[in-house]
């Protein structure tokens, strides 16, 4: 009890003293707040990009990569190709030799609707196979993905985002109604719940924190009805090795060009190291027969290293974040030079009371107490500015703009973060105030 | 002015001007980088992308469906195009620069060379190319009409007869050479294509390949069916003939959809927003990390001045001037100022290695050193002129006053 009614004096002793000097109490809070708020804006905004999109599995789905090009540009150490041609891809999907697996490629769809007054639009598709829902946990609010058979008959079935559903029929279950998507006719099956993995780790050449794909279509639907893809493409050789006659040209099941994104779910580690071995003799085999000329060169990385690979928070981000603690530290620095200066200040007040018995470590917890409550003010100013940070940042033209909010864990590492810096501060000028000889300052000047 | 004193005071006050130097050099390490920083993204912003930039304007389409015959589409829309009022010139290009589209080529000066010598930016039109780009021509020619083919006509056996490079490009490939006949081989067409021209300069669609490969760009001609089309006009009527040009495409051919459309310096500004939203802010940090050290500057030193009020009463009564006490304390904050201008720079060298190795920026220019030193004594003295001023007003009176 007597320890406790202490603090509360020394609280209201702290704030008597900020009374007797505003402007420089303000001026001390608004430091910290400012180097609170910068340091929390952009450690969200790290904390956002740079967190796991699919938590509960990310260690299970893995990105297989091979050599496949020519020795032209070859260079020994340097990483295999980022995507897969058509041949292997197709290949590893017959295979089946993960839990699941997909291959997938962005697009571009126009969409006739059929509503009235609404323009034909181009909206961004996915074109993939039928482990892909169940694979990345794709929630339905309709209807189901489809199935390997689908992709066999080159069904003309679609799944839709709940954007696309609101946008072009208001909403509901659209289950069985028909789309009119590039002059064809397709079927649609399933209803997505909105559904936006950030980043969108399954594909990193599409714009990774940008607006959702509208629909989802069969893979060799999308080939046979010639509708065009989107995203990178690599070629080597003379690209599409049998150009003039294959219709398809790069896109072509034998042209050397990878622009395919493939994903297996592997779900024990030995099945990992067993994939390993598989995708090896796979790259072994395809040298032997001709069709790969570099040394096997493989990876399977998971989500997370992969998203790492391909250094998924921009590189201005981490510079912003580096940016933002130097300034805080300065403002801690220059927090402790104030405190140092307030307090010593006092050191007539700090010697009567150590001469009329006061301990040290009294004297210590009093100024600890005064630094901490500046500290805690400009916190919670601090955190106040991070809202104002994180809105401003929520303003600017990029593509992961929206998802830039303060959530629960943040806002707890923003309280962790004031603490330790306020106590920080407060730490070497009460230290140094209660180091104040009683005798000395008893005496005139 | 004799420093003995001051030095003598100050290392009584080891801990408070350690905070103050300390808080100077991180300022001086921190503020010498950012305007660092400014400047690259300025000079980035303000490159020369080689095009009569505000004389362009562009609008992107997509097609409905296939086309079985899209070259003769293109040809119908761009006559359409060029009959507009106040258009000069018009084509089909496979993009215009920064317009989330790029096309790469790699490209060697001897046949089967194992390394490609370039990795080059590939842009492609029609007859109009050059000149609705604005590009100046600084050696050879222009692609001749015959030269031109569509690009649903490449097949296994087609050659492409003539490129135009940069001179950027040129330099490269062919230092201290003439480019104009050389040959170059890549994977467009069958044979080498030969150099006819070089232009002043033509900026890479993107910068993926980083700074330096900004200007290898080429010229191909080949008439590509993209839906992009780029249309010259002047500045003034660059509005105007916008409308027209999108009206005119959606009456050539009503299933279509406008994707894009805007001036090609709107292109420009999109593409550099990043980095003018990271200039102002590196702006900000520096104005704030300057007013924070003013304010611990001036916090500080009005500690100082009441803690040694009797000790200036005393000198002020053995006869020192006000002057005097002033420029004591001028002087006490230039010699903190000058130590943490010192460390600051060795921290702005150490903090420039860091961003070189992980942010391939070039070399701090050492020009950035004395600017940031003087801004940083500016800003001392300023901070310390207010309580300088006042200890200079403390009467001699108060040396006979007890405390």
């Amino acid at each position: 009890m007597f320890a406790n009614s202490m603090y509360g004096y020394y609280f209201s002793l702290a704030l008597r003293s900020f009374k007797r000097n505003k402007v420089l109490t303000a001026l001390m809070v608004l430091a910290i707040a400012l180097g609170i708020g910068a340091s929390m804006t952009t450690l969200t905004v790290f904390h956002v990009l740079s967190g796991d999109p699919i938590p509960h599995k990310s260690d299970r789905l893995f990105y297989p990569r091979l050599d496949p090009a020519t020795m032209t540009g070859y260079q020994p150490g340097q990483e295999p190709e980022s995507q897969m041609t058509r041949f292997d891809a197709e290949a590893l999907l017959r295979e089946k030799r993960g839990d699941r697996q997909a291959l997938m490629t962005a697009g571009g769809v126009a969409i006739e609707p059929e509503r009235n007054g609404l323009n034909p639009f181009v909206a961004n598709a996915r074109y993939t196979t039928a482990d892909f829902f169940p694979m990345f946990d794709a929630p339905f609010e309709y209807g189901r993905g489809w199935t390997a058979e689908d992709d066999k008959a080159r069904a003309r079935v679609v799944v839709i985002s709940a954007e696309l559903n609101e946008k072009l029929f208001g909403g509901g279950n659209s289950v069985g109604k028909s789309l009119r998507a590039e002059q064809n006719a397709f079927k649609i099956i399933g209803v997505l719940k909105a559904w936006r993995p950030s980043p969108r780790f399954y594909d990193l050449t599409q714009s990774r924190f940008g607006s959702d794909e509208q629909l989802f279509i069969p893979f060799w639907t999308s080939r046979a009805l010639d509708m065009s893809p989107n995203g990178n493409m690599n070629c080597w050789g003379s690209g599409a090795r049998d150009g003039g006659e294959d219709k398809e040209g790069n896109y072509g099941v034998n042209a050397d060009c990878a622009w395919l994104q493939y994903w297996v779910e592997l779900d024990s580690p030995a099945k990992a190291d067993a994939y390993r071995r598989y995708l090896a003799n796979y790259s072994d085999q395809q040298r032997a027969a001709g069709r790969f000329e570099r040394p096997t060169n493989i990876r399977l990385d998971d989500v997370m290293a992969w998203l790492d690979t391909n250094g998924v928070v921009p590189s201005d981000v981490r510079l912003q974040g580096w940016l933002a603690f130097g300034f805080l530290f300065v403002c801690l620095v220059n927090t402790i030079g104030l405190l140092l200066a307030k307090f010593l200040r006092r050191s007539a007040e700090i010697g009567v009371r150590r001469a009329l018995g006061a301990t040290r470590r009294e004297v210590f917890v009093q100024y600890l107490i005064e630094a901490g409550v500046v500290g805690l003010a400009g916190g919670a100013l601090g955190i106040g500015f991070a809202l104002l940070g994180l809105w401003a940042v929520r303003q600017q033209p990029t593509d992961y703009a929206e998802l830039a909010n303060l959530d629960g864990s943040m806002l707890l590492a923003a309280i962790a973060i004031t603490l330790f810096a306020s106590l920080l501060a407060g730490l070497l000028p009460a230290w140094r105030a209660c180091q104040i000889a009683p005798a000395i300052q008893l005496k005139s000047q | 002015m004799d420093i003995r004193p001051i030095l003598s005071t100050l290392r009584r006050h080891k801990t408070a001007s350690a905070l103050i130097v300390l808080e100077i050099a991180l300022s001086c390490a921190i503020v010498c980088n950012a305007l660092f920083l400014i400047d690259t993204r300025m000079e980035r912003m303000n490159r020369d992308t080689g095009l009569a930039e505000d004389e362009i304007v562009r609008v992107n389409v997509a097609g409905i469906g296939t086309n079985d015959n899209a070259d003769a589409a293109a040809k119908t829309d761009l006559a359409a195009l060029r009959a507009i009022p106040g258009v000069k010139y018009a084509t089909m290009t496979n993009h215009v620069p920064f317009d989330d589209s790029s096309w790469n080529s790699s490209v060697s000066i001897k046949p089967d060379q194992q390394i490609p010598s370039l990795n080059v930016g590939v842009y492609l039109g029609d007859e109009q190319l050059l000149e609705t780009f604005g590009l100046k021509l600084a050696a050879g020619r222009d692609f001749l009409p015959e030269e031109y083919i569509d690009m649903s006509t490449i097949g296994d056996d087609t050659s492409i007869a003539a490129a135009i490079v940069t001179r950027g490009m040129a330099e490269k490939l062919f230092p201290g050479e003439n480019a104009v006949g050389k040959l170059l081989h890549d994977s467009w067409g069958t044979d080498p294509i030969k150099i006819v021209g070089v232009v002043d300069s033509l900026i890479r669609p993107n910068d993926n390949e980083g700074p330096v490969n900004a200007q290898n760009s080429m010229l191909l001609p080949i008439r590509p069916v993209s839906g992009r089309f780029a249309i010259r006009t002047s500045p003034e009527r660059r509005e105007e003939v916008l409308k027209a040009a999108v009206a005119t495409l959606e009456k050539v051919n009503r299933s279509r959809i406008i994707m894009d459309q805007g001036a090609f310096t709107d292109v420009i500004d999109e593409y550099y927003q990043q980095d003018k939203a990271m200039a102002w802010l590196l702006g900000a940090v520096c104005v704030a990390l300057m007013i924070v050290t003013a304010l611990g500057i001036v916090g500080l030193a009005s500690f100082w001045v009441q803690q040694r009020t009797k000790q200036i009463g005393v000198r002020r009564a053995l006869g020192a001037t006000r002057g005097q006490i002033l420029r004591y304390f001028q002087t006490e904050n230039f010699l903190l100022a000058t130590i943490g201008i010192v460390l600051g720079m060795l921290g702005a060298f150490g903090l420039n290695q860091l961003l070189m190795t992980h942010y391939e920026l070039p070399r701090l220019p050492a020009l950035y050193l004395p600017v940031g030193a003087v801004a940083l004594w500016l800003l001392g003295q300023i901070a310390v002129y207010g309580p300088a001023k006042r200890a200079a007003a403390v009467p001699p009176a108060v040396a006979t006053r007890s405390v």
